[in-house]
């Protein structure tokens, strides 16, 4: 039999082998991950905007290239950071977390937003990253307003563990092809946000439907985080567009 | 135990080859062993992440019964559970470490499902019932021919959701428009996990009715 000072002996040193190589395994590919979500973010925050397949090796130079300004606002919709640059990975917007930027408006501390312009035609695109929570984690994506402020260019989700079928299939381009053309304002001014409406759009009143969308059917959760997620980072950046506008 | 001692066993013998084809009818992780049958309903609601997730457990069960394998001699029976776990999850991690890496798009489509090998009951049952009293090489066999087992019924599940619940195949839609107009519809509980649990169950009625020896006595 083994002798209980053999099986602590195995525990440990096993223990401290298997903690080394996940330590180094990380450490290795930690650059190339983290190129990967750099490259990912680019291509999410073009396909927002219109520019959907990006290839992975174009998406870096084609992000310098449309996005003109990497704005930084805070949260009384004041610009305290623009940055036109080429090298806009460098830039203090795209370096901002956005879940931690939430978590401090949450509870009520001072927070900073990122905003991303890409001229298109001599048209400004405004894009506004998003993040919220689904069923089984975060689920995020962006948002492409015209520089009215007001009108939907396009959006994009993506999403952790969603239930393949119900609700990751906010990530595919039949849902998000219902948003451009809403409107996050209604004709007074007030914020709306587009809301993902179960059942469908066709059972709300008329004048709603402009700024709702149709739910993805079983996945009613990452629906409504879905609605959640847009109402409550968009409403983040009314102060700014009402400066704008 | 592995008492009997061969001398210079050929790498595929008959023995050795049962070990990789055994799994994929007779002794199926999924329908006669009825192990790892969860993730079988979660993951095979679209055949392609049944494809990926098929793929990453033949990767876990052979690497992890090889290893334990090669340190079945050493490993304190007391603890042995804790530490095959221990190498099923150092395997796991690497693995999707390794896909976030250099495969993003695939490791986007997994997310979950990668951490969900961990808890596959496939890899650990193999480890114990096989890996623990068995040389590295047959061990590496087996857990090849287990995880083509898995993945196998994975993907005749999730080709029958797929087809039936989205229309669709590798995400490609497969049935012509024109059925949509004459009225078909889209069977939206084939989306669902209890409908996977039917296919099991109607693939496990269909493989029994063709193997008599599968039936029980009584």
């Amino acid at each position: 039999m083994y002798s209980n000072g053999y099986i602590f002996r195995y525990a440990s040193i096993m223990v401290i082998l298997v903690a080394a190589i996940l330590s180094a395994a990380a450490m290795l590919l930690k650059p190339a991950q983290q190129r990967n979500e750099d490259v990912d973010k680019m291509q999410s925050i073009l396909a927002a905007a219109g520019l959907r397949d990006v290839p992975v090796k174009d998406a870096i130079q084609v992000f310098n290239k449309s996005v003109t300004d990497m704005i930084v606002i805070d949260k009384n919709g004041s610009v305290v950071d623009d940055y036109k640059d080429d090298n806009k990975q460098q830039s203090r917007a795209f370096k901002i977390n956005l879940k931690d930027e939430l978590y401090k408006k949450s509870i009520g501390k001072d927070y900073e937003l990122a905003l991303y312009v890409i001229e298109n035609d001599g048209e400004k695109i405004y894009i506004v990253p998003l993040r919220g929570v689904g069923l089984w984690g975060p689920i995020w994506g962006n948002i492409a307003l015209k520089s009215d402020f007001k009108t939907v260019i396009g959006v994009t989700f993506g999403h952790k563990s969603e239930t393949p079928g119900l609700g990751a299939e906010i990530e595919t381009i039949n849902f998000q092809n219902q948003f451009p053309g809403k409107l996050i304002f209604d004709e007074n001014g007030n914020f709306t946000s587009v809301r993902v409406v179960k059942g469908g759009i066709a059972n709300i009143p008329v004048a709603n439907q402009i700024h709702a969308v149709d739910a993805v059917s079983g996945g009613t959760i990452t629906s409504n985080g879905t609605s959640e997620m847009l109402k409550n980072v968009l409403e983040s950046y009314v102060p700014y567009f009402k400066k704008q506008g | 135990m592995s008492t009997a001692k061969h001398e210079r066993e050929p790498l595929f013998s008959s023995k050795n080859r049962k070990l990789l084809t055994s799994p994929l009818n007779l002794n199926n992780p999924i329908t006669v062993q009825v192990l790892g049958v969860c993730s079988a309903l979660a993951v095979t609601a679209k055949l392609k992440p049944a494809f990926v997730m098929a793929i990453s457990v033949v990767v876990v069960t052979a690497l992890s019964n090889y290893i334990i394998s090669l340190l079945r001699n050493g490993i304190p029976p007391r603890i042995r559970i804790i530490v095959q776990l221990v190498i099923i999850a150092l395997l796991v991690i690497v693995v999707d470490q390794l896909l976030k890496a250099y495969v993003y798009d695939v490791s986007k489509q997994l997310s979950v499902f990668v951490g969900l090998i961990i808890t596959n009951c496939i890899v650990m049952g193999r480890l114990e019932a096989f890996a623990m009293s068995n040389k590295p090489w047959p061990s590496l066999l087996d857990g090849i021919g287990n995880g083509l087992g898995y993945g196998m019924i994975l993907m005749i599940i999730g080709f029958f959701r797929e087809l039936f619940g989205s229309g669709s195949l590798w995400g490609f839609p497969v049935i012509p428009q024109s059925f949509y107009e004459m009225g078909y519809k889209n069977n939206g509980f084939m989306i669902l996990p209890p409908m996977a649990l039917i296919l099991v169950g109607i693939i496990i009625w269909v493989q029994r009715s063709r193997n008599k020896e599968l039936l029980e006595e009584n």
